[in-house]
């Protein structure tokens, strides 16, 4: 699914949150936003998913404008994992899968077998199948978003958007993740810090102070200047001997 | 462990569950009838409730008769829409402000159904059950926006709302007293604080026709809800992204509750706790899903109440004590239990 935003933007009192950001992302595309702490990341991804009050700007999916789409319609499309998810109910983790269909289901249209077919094969995706009737609360960290990102999944989605996903996962499943994502057939934006990894999306978005300040391949945005001025850090651009990919190793600039 | 352990077909629970509650309550209703100051044969409650459903014309005394069929069956079916009300307005309430102390009694909507009711009565402005109930309606959805507004102002954690909820209380308490203090003479200052206290003595068919169809109407919209209630788990923003109208669910649900908490503290006064435990206690049974938890809270809202009520009539003989003050002596701890409990899961 295809999204364009045109000028969108939020403010927090009088504090201009994130400003003028404009993007086309087609559809099937992996986009990455990177950015500093507090560069205005997850702002951007709620005001792309629709669920902030009073947004500046226009987000369309393919082509229709998301304000004239009513809340259900939009769960359908797009599913959202926000950075942290808390709760104190004592749900099992397949509880939580679960609602990820509440959009498609109704008073009418209760769960059924298809839905429990779908939460069993999300929560596989994520390798989480053998936790489905784990607590949420004795679930660590990393296990909270992988059920999360599951629960996402169940949402059966056009466009997922993932704020930090990678947070919290250990390293085999932060690599698990991104090659799930990679593979999944529907549009992704997602918010990372880890730079080596935001080389594997399609195109990434830099954000600075609430403006997109570059957008475009990988390789193009993330420049040795952007990333001194940007992210503060110098960079040595590395080769991996054994399939030719560059990589990064960073060093701190003193403030 | 798979796909066998979801909820099966619908048949499954609601013959597992739904039989031995509605048999618990059957029990309870008759229990309500037969036990009291006078104790009425079993076999003579049945008499009355054949002659009444099924013109069978056993020859009954016709007090006793009386007493079943005018004063203690409508009592009882009343209780039992106050408990089941009561509890759902607790379970509403706690999803959907997320927070495990939400009750209409702790928040304040009580408070301000109760100041509602006695200003319509008090101050004679326009009268009747219709009146008085529309009374305590304007008064708990004032209580509860004040209390909403201040917690909001507050900083709107969990603590805040609570802390809200008091001042809400003591400002529509203090109300009350106030209007009682000002028109009321000292006949009517007793009836009304004895009323207040919580009350079933008064309870006539008439109330049993306004508290039914009011608990029916808020069961059958909240079952409508159970999705919607559920997606609140992980807080309003999580809600809207799963496809819930969080605004309109919010008043739909909230100005439900509200009335039915108005319309029972117009009928038997302020009922504290059974909002707040008995959904605590069927999460234990049920688990957090709202498709179980509603109905089973609603079934043992009712039978609580119902055993508070046939209670507070036989606890001290000859005198009846107020069911506010049972359920309180029950809810009390149950309060205190709740709160260790969530403190251990912080
Ligand atoms: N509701 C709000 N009210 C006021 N300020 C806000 C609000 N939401 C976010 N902000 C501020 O906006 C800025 C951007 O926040 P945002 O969460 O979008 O940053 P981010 O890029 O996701 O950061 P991080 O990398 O730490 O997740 C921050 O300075 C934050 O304090
Ligand atoms: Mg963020």
């Amino acid at each position: 699914m295809k999204l364009s935003a045109a000028g969108l933007g939020w403010q927090a009192g009088h504090r201009m949150i994130v400003e003028g950001v404009s993007v086309e992302i087609a559809a099937g595309e992996t986009f990455g936003l990177v950015g500093p702490n507090g560069s205005g990341k997850s702002t951007l991804l709620r005001l792309m998913a629709g669920l902030l009050p009073r947004p500046q700007g226009v987000v369309q999916l393919d082509g229709t404008p998301l304000t004239s789409l009513p809340r259900r319609e939009i769960a359908r499309r797009i599913a959202f994992v926000e950075q942290q998810a808390e709760t104190t109910e004592a749900l099992r983790a397949r509880d939580v899968v679960a609602l990820g269909r509440t959009p498609w289901l109704s008073a009418l249209a209760p769960f059924g077998a298809a839905d429990v077919g779908i939460v069993a094969a999300s929560l596989r995706q994520v390798g989480m199948e053998d936790m489905a009737l784990r607590a949420w609360s004795t679930l660590s960290g990393g296990e909270r978003q992988r059920v999360q990102i599951a629960r996402a999944l169940a949402q059966q989605p056009r466009l997922l958007v993932l704020d930090e996903p990678t947070n919290h996962l250990d390293i085999h499943h932060q690599l698990a993740l991104l090659r799930l994502i990679s593979r999944l057939p529907v549009t992704v934006v997602l918010a990372l810090h880890d730079l080596n990894q935001a080389m594997g999306c399609d195109r990434l978005g830099v954000m600075e102070a609430g403006r997109m300040v570059a957008c475009g391949p990988p390789a193009r945005v993330l420049t040795p200047d952007r990333l001194m001025n940007i992210f503060r850090v110098r960079a040595t651009r590395l080769k991996d001997p054994d399939d030719g990919a560059s990589l990064f190793r960073f060093h701190c600039l003193e403030d | 462990m798979r796909a066998a352990a979801r909820p099966g077909p619908l048949m499954r629970p609601l013959v597992l569950w739904g039989v031995p509650g509605f048999a618990a309550l059957a029990v309870a209703i008759l229990a309500g009838v037969v036990i009291g100051e006078t104790p009425l044969p079993f076999g003579m409650v049945a008499a009355v409730f054949a002659n009444h459903l099924l013109e069978a014309g056993h020859v009954v005394d016709p007090i006793d008769a009386g007493i079943i069929w005018n004063y203690r069956l409508p009592r009882t079916l009343v209780a039992a829409a106050c408990g089941a009300g009561l509890a759902l307005s607790g379970v509403v309430l706690q999803a959907i402000v997320r927070n495990a102390l939400a009750d209409p009694y702790l928040l304040g909507v009580s408070a301000g159904a109760s100041t509602g009711a006695v200003a319509v009565t008090i101050l004679g402005l326009g009268g009747g059950m219709i009146g008085i109930s529309t009374g305590a309606f304007v008064g708990a959805t004032l209580a509860f926006a004040l209390v909403a507004a201040l917690a909001r102002a507050a900083g709107g954690g969990s603590a805040q709302l609570v802390l809200a909820g008091i001042a809400g209380s003591q400002l529509f308490n203090a109300l009350t007293s106030f209007f009682i203090a000002k028109s009321a003479n000292a006949e009517q200052a007793r009836g009304i604080i004895y009323w207040l206290l919580g009350n079933l003595s008064g309870v006539r068919w008439p109330d049993v026709s306004l508290a039914l169809p009011v608990v029916a109407c808020g069961f059958v919209i909240c079952l409508w809800f159970v999705r919607a209630l559920d997606a609140f788990t992980f807080g309003t923003s999580s809600a809207a992204s799963l496809g819930i109208s969080v605004r309109r669910v919010q008043v739909v649900l909230i100005g439900m509750t509200t009335l039915m908490t108005a319309t029972m503290v117009s009928l038997v006064g302020s009922i504290g706790f059974v909002g707040l435990v008995i959904p605590h206690a069927m999460r234990f049974l049920t688990g957090p899903g709202h498709a179980r938890l509603i109905p089973a809270s609603a079934l043992a809202g009712a039978v609580f109440l119902i055993a508070a009520d046939v209670t507070s009539r036989i606890i001290i003989p000859g005198q009846v004590v107020p069911i506010g003050v049972v359920t309180a002596l029950v809810g009390a701890p149950g309060f205190a239990l709740i709160l260790i409990h969530n403190r251990s899961r912080a």
